[in-house]
């Protein structure tokens, strides 16, 4: 009995001084901040395996087929490509300021800044939305759905397998991203985040930095062959 | 900073996180857009299907280091999460590398067809030149190969 009361003094005392964001099981904000970023950084190596797993699949496509990955690659629209490389890079640019005006507590520039990264995001989806109808409407399509007779070279569905496999689950995790932005756009709309507490605006920032260093490997990879 | 220490009770008093110049992420930034240019323009020239993915995977990696140290703060904070970033990278080029020395050599195995005794009798059976000669390997090579295969 006597243990319990003890232990509700200490949690009583406590509650006078701390950080309200700061869970019992930490002793300081740097803590809780750290152990948190390693957690993130651990769900962004399985990120990084998951990727890695198609980047594999389109190793030994591209190394089995390298003239028919040469002849398929030009359905690929290049600027499109390059513009949503851009418009990725603008958006993770944006994404570090966001933070960074947190840091300088300054949450109403983060909010404008969280507004232009969702806006990039979602340029990114309505050119892929392009991009994915225009090869629809030609017929490259991945595995049987494959229906264009104009690719030259072996096994061409191959190619768009790869292509659909890989753009498809970046866009899947840039869509995903999005709603994590949004909801850290909301926190941040109703003051929930200073240069006090911000850990979860800097762990969507490293999401959405390896989201784009995905696509950094992406467009070469898929659209500058040969 | 001074409205953060002025605020900030005991004990998170200690936590001042890097703040990365403005400056800096600009400069970032527009090396990203450069080096995108550079890519989409060395593509244009046919440097051989080798040279081309060398070129396209050496830009690739500046600009993904560039993000990766300087968006993803690798570069000031505690250096445990670049060990953990790079073992994943490790163990992708381990997966790669082992699933392309498999994929691309496969095919090498059968010019040991010269050498029976040195490999078992299902190769020489996958692809025999001529039903004799297949026939001949299988018969001197399956007796020596089968012996150290199945000890």
């Amino acid at each position: 009995m006597s243990s319990k009361t003890d232990s509700t003094v200490v949690h009583a005392d406590r509650h006078e001084e701390h950080n309200p964001n700061l869970a019992h099981h930490f002793f300081t904000m740097e803590q809780q901040h750290e152990s948190l970023k390693l957690g993130v950084w651990l769900f962004l190596v399985t990120e990084i395996l998951l990727f890695g797993g198609l980047f594999c699949v389109y190793a030994v496509y591209r190394n089995w087929h390298p003239d028919m990955f040469i002849a398929a690659h030009k359905f690929l629209d290049v600027k499109m490509g390059a513009i949503n490389t851009l418009v990725l890079i603008g958006s993770s640019v944006t994404m570090a300021l966001a933070i960074r005006s947190l840091q300088k507590n300054r949450p109403d520039q983060t909010v404008l800044l969280l507004i232009v990264t969702i806006l990039c995001a979602f340029v990114f989806l309505v050119i892929k939305y392009f991009e994915y109808s225009h090869k629809i409407h030609l017929g490259l399509l991945p595995g049987k759905f494959f229906s264009n007779t104009e690719v030259m070279g072996s096994n061409p569905q191959l190619f768009f397998s790869a292509y659909f496999a890989m753009t498809g689950l970046h866009g899947l995790h840039i869509i995903i991203g999005m709603g994590f932005l949004s909801f850290l756009l909301y926190q941040t709309m109703n003051g929930k985040y200073s240069s006090e507490y911000y850990s979860p605006v800097e762990m969507g920032g490293l999401y959405w930095h390896l989201v784009d260093l995905i696509w950094i490997y992406l467009f070469p990879l898929l659209y500058l062959i040969g | 900073m001074t409205e953060h220490e002025a605020t900030t009770p005991a004990h998170s008093a200690s936590f001042h996180p890097h703040i990365t110049p403005l400056k800096v992420y600009i400069l970032v930034g527009a090396t990203l857009f450069l080096l995108t240019g550079v890519t989409v323009w060395v593509a244009q020239f046919h440097l051989g299907t080798v040279g081309n993915l060398i070129v396209a995977m050496t830009v690739a990696t500046i600009k993904a280091t560039l993000v990766a140290l300087f968006f993803m703060h690798l570069l000031y904070d505690n250096k445990l999460y670049l060990v953990v970033f790079l073992s994943a990278l490790l163990f992708l080029s381990i997966f790669i590398s082992m699933t392309m020395m498999d994929t691309m050599r496969r095919d090498d195995l059968f010019r040991y067809e010269e050498m029976p005794a040195a490999i078992g009798t299902s190769l020489t059976l996958e692809e025999p030149t001529s039903p004799e000669e297949a026939a001949a390997t299988d018969k001197t090579g399956s007796e020596p190969a089968e012996t150290p295969a199945n000890p």
